[in-house]
């Protein structure tokens, strides 16, 4: 119960940083990626505001095994810089590029009642659902 | 030469919308133990352990509802969709594959990963913003397309 309100809290206050940041609305986040046009650096600041925070709690979290909520402490495992790192990373940037959404601000969009934004959801959820099916495909060879 | 378009830049909100953001992910981790990636959180729904299906719907549910709660008390910001139908679509199906098979997005490698200095992060971070650099400036300067 505690961990669900707090992950509800959670997403909320991401969600409102998103909208008050700029990063929910597309046209600004192509602002910040064209930079051979006008550029607009704003969102070079929500980075630099979003990880001096993170910084401190990370390394608060290292110290740690367990959470405040009694949780183990999870932090990614993999060490390996691989081809698919890289390869996925790049299509994303290419979506990314393409419609001015990622994840995150995708979702608070749809929230926002913008029917693009709720085209550019389930096209995602499909993405995801096609890595699944590639992956155990792959798996049961 | 880069030329920056002053009109269109909002230091303070992006700032502390980014603050906001660094606030979540740093609750989430020191509350929940748990990384604040969207992607992930949102991938994690196709093979669910029975324990993480709630928390996972509820994170969601909060990134849904936070343009609800600020209706409450304020005017939406803009949320400007340039792209069409068949633009939308194509890019949607990247990111959901490219943020699966990458491990992550934005927050989960950009704010997340950064933020406790994972070279495996900066990696991802640098290959999804040099991609979209790029695709920005073929369409809207090679193709001169949007």
């Amino acid at each position: 119960m505690k961990n669900a309100i707090t992950a509800l809290l959670v997403g909320l206050v991401f969600g409102v940083g998103l909208l008050l940041s700029g990063m929910a609305n597309p046209a600004k986040v192509l602002g910040f990626l064209d930079i051979a046009g006008p550029w607009d650096p704003s969102l070079a600041l929500v980075m630099i505001g979003a990880i001096a925070v993170g910084m401190v709690a990370f390394s608060m979290a290292a110290k740690r095994t367990k959470s405040l909520l009694g949780n183990d402490i999870k932090l990614p495992a993999s060490r390996s810089i691989d081809k698919r790192l890289i390869v996925g990373s790049l299509l994303f940037g290419v979506g990314w590029g393409l419609a001015g959404f990622c994840p995150g601000p995708s979702l608070v969009a749809l929230g926002a009642g913008e029917s693009k934004a709720f085209i550019f959801f389930i096209a995602m959820v499909a993405g995801m659902a096609l890595f699944e099916f590639i992956e155990r495909s792959r798996i049961r060879g | 030469m880069i030329s920056i378009d002053w009109s269109a830049f909002t230091p303070w909100a992006s700032l502390i919308g980014g603050v906001l953001i660094g606030l979540s992910a740093a609750a989430f981790i020191l509350l929940s133990g748990r990384i604040a990636g969207i992607s992930g959180i949102l991938g994690g729904l196709f093979n669910p352990h029975k324990s993480d299906v709630v928390w996972r719907l509820m994170f969601l549910a909060g990134l849904i509802g936070a343009p609800v709660v600020w209706l409450a008390f304020n005017t939406l910001p803009a949320i400007e969709i340039e792209a069409g139908a068949p633009v939308i679509i194509i890019a949607g199906l990247l990111v959901g594959i490219g943020t699966r098979y990458g491990s992550g997005c934005t927050s989960g490698h950009g704010v997340c990963g950064l933020s406790r200095l994972s070279p495996r992060s900066l990696v991802a971070t640098v290959s999804f913003m040099l991609a979209g650099f790029l695709t920005v400036f073929l369409v809207r300067h090679l193709l001169g397309g949007n």
